[in-house]
């Protein structure tokens, strides 16, 4: 039987990158920064025949979440499939060092990245890797004060570099229909072949990179339905449980013997890989 | 190559009108709107498919002629379809009165 109860949910994915930012902030504190109308557009873009957007694709708002200051970073999957600019990483990374100040001021200030993005603005090329490296940086400073929370919802799902960033972060939150993964199915298929990955296969796809999987594999802290009141409760959880004892980027040595355990020269089975990456531990 | 186009609207009322709609994606244009600071409205268009100037014309004609603020328009476009260009202009003209 189809459980009906979805239809009575307000959908997270539907919203635009604004309109999800916005519904993480306790009501009436949200205020943007950098919005479209100051015009902090990408200079790279229209000399290559792509339109720019007026906020490239990055809002940026503070306000109070669960009664705590926070600022929230927003990459909207619909602009060049949320693709990391010059501009749109030097908002990311300004929102984050900000906050780095807020926190050494001895005001508590924590971030929330909603990414949706295939990583690196391939019409920016190097911009956009320097981005990520100081993204990268930056996450790193902030984590040492307050918590940095990654979401990815959908439908993009977060890759490429970014998708490395997301690993620095203190908690990681995803749905089913959310993906992560460094390189995209389609990028291995063109590198090593179809029958490496084939990219046409959607169940494949979110056997390995979704929601389900990255959660099961300890990747992830809370997988939500796409439910904008169950995605607002896990950033809140997260943001009031402060910084966790050890990031999970910190646990070199626990990750290295789990990779350890797999050997790339069989084509491992989805289920198989995750049964043998938790094996004998909590994820 | 993106073409810019540029239109002008005469006799306007002052407004205070603000407002922002749409994202640049495939099939989908932005629309910024705002207090253009003259008694004419000014529309600026950058579209990433060129050769549809009369197109664009005739859809802002149209809504020109039951809009009448002074504002300033600006439109970041992605090839959207006439008909998407007017629901998001309607789009801003609403959020602008909220």
């Amino acid at each position: 039987m189809t459980d009906w109860r979805f239809l009575q949910r307000k959908s997270f994915i539907e919203l635009s990158g604004r309109e999800r930012a916005q519904a993480l902030f306790d009501a009436g504190t949200a205020r943007e920064l950098l919005g479209p109308h100051d015009r902090i557009e990408s200079p790279w873009l229209e000399r290559q025949g792509v339109t720019p957007q007026a906020d490239d694709g990055c809002v940026i708002c503070k306000g109070l979440i669960g009664g705590e200051a926070a600022v929230v970073v927003a990459i909207d999957g619909a602009f060049q499939g949320g693709s990391i600019g010059e501009v749109s990483g030097a908002k990311m990374c300004a929102a984050l060092d900000l906050a780095v100040r807020d926190n050494q001021r001895g005001n508590k200030m924590s971030a929330v990245l909603l990414i949706e993005t295939g990583g690196v603005r391939l019409q920016e090329a190097n911009l956009g890797l320097a981005a990520i490296a100081e993204i990268q940086a930056s996450i790193l400073a902030l984590r040492r004060y307050a918590p940095v929370i990654a979401v990815t919802a959908g439908t993009v799902g977060c890759f490429g570099g970014m998708s490395l960033a997301a690993g620095l972060a203190s908690y990681m939150v995803m749905t089913r229909e959310a993906r992560l993964g460094m390189n995209g199915p389609e990028v291995i298929e063109q590198e090593a072949g179809v029958d490496e990955f084939d990219a046409s296969d959607r169940a494949l796809i979110w056997a390995i990179h979704g929601g389900e999987q990255r959660y099961r594999m300890g990747l992830v802290d809370a997988l939500v339905d796409d439910d904008t009141a169950q995605v607002v409760s896990a950033v809140r959880t997260l943001i009031a449980k402060g910084l966790p004892a050890m990031h999970r980027s910190q646990q070199v040595e626990m990750l290295r013997e789990r990779t350890r355990r797999l050997d790339p020269s069989t084509q491992w089975e989805p289920a198989e890989f995750c049964a043998t990456w938790t094996r004998g531990e909590k994820a | 190559m993106i073409e810019t186009l540029e239109y002008e609207y005469p006799d306007r009322q002052a407004t205070t009108a603000r407002a922002h709609v749409g994202a640049v994606g495939s099939g989908d244009l932005e629309v910024l709107l705002e207090p253009s600071g003259t008694n004419r409205a000014q529309v600026r268009i950058r579209t990433s498919v060129s050769g549809f100037a009369s197109t664009w014309k005739t859809v802002l004609d149209r809504f020109f002629s039951r809009y009448d603020e002074a504002v300033r328009i600006e439109i970041n476009d992605a090839g959207a379809t006439p008909g998407t260009v007017a629901l998001r202009l309607e789009q801003a003209v609403e959020a602008s009165r909220r």
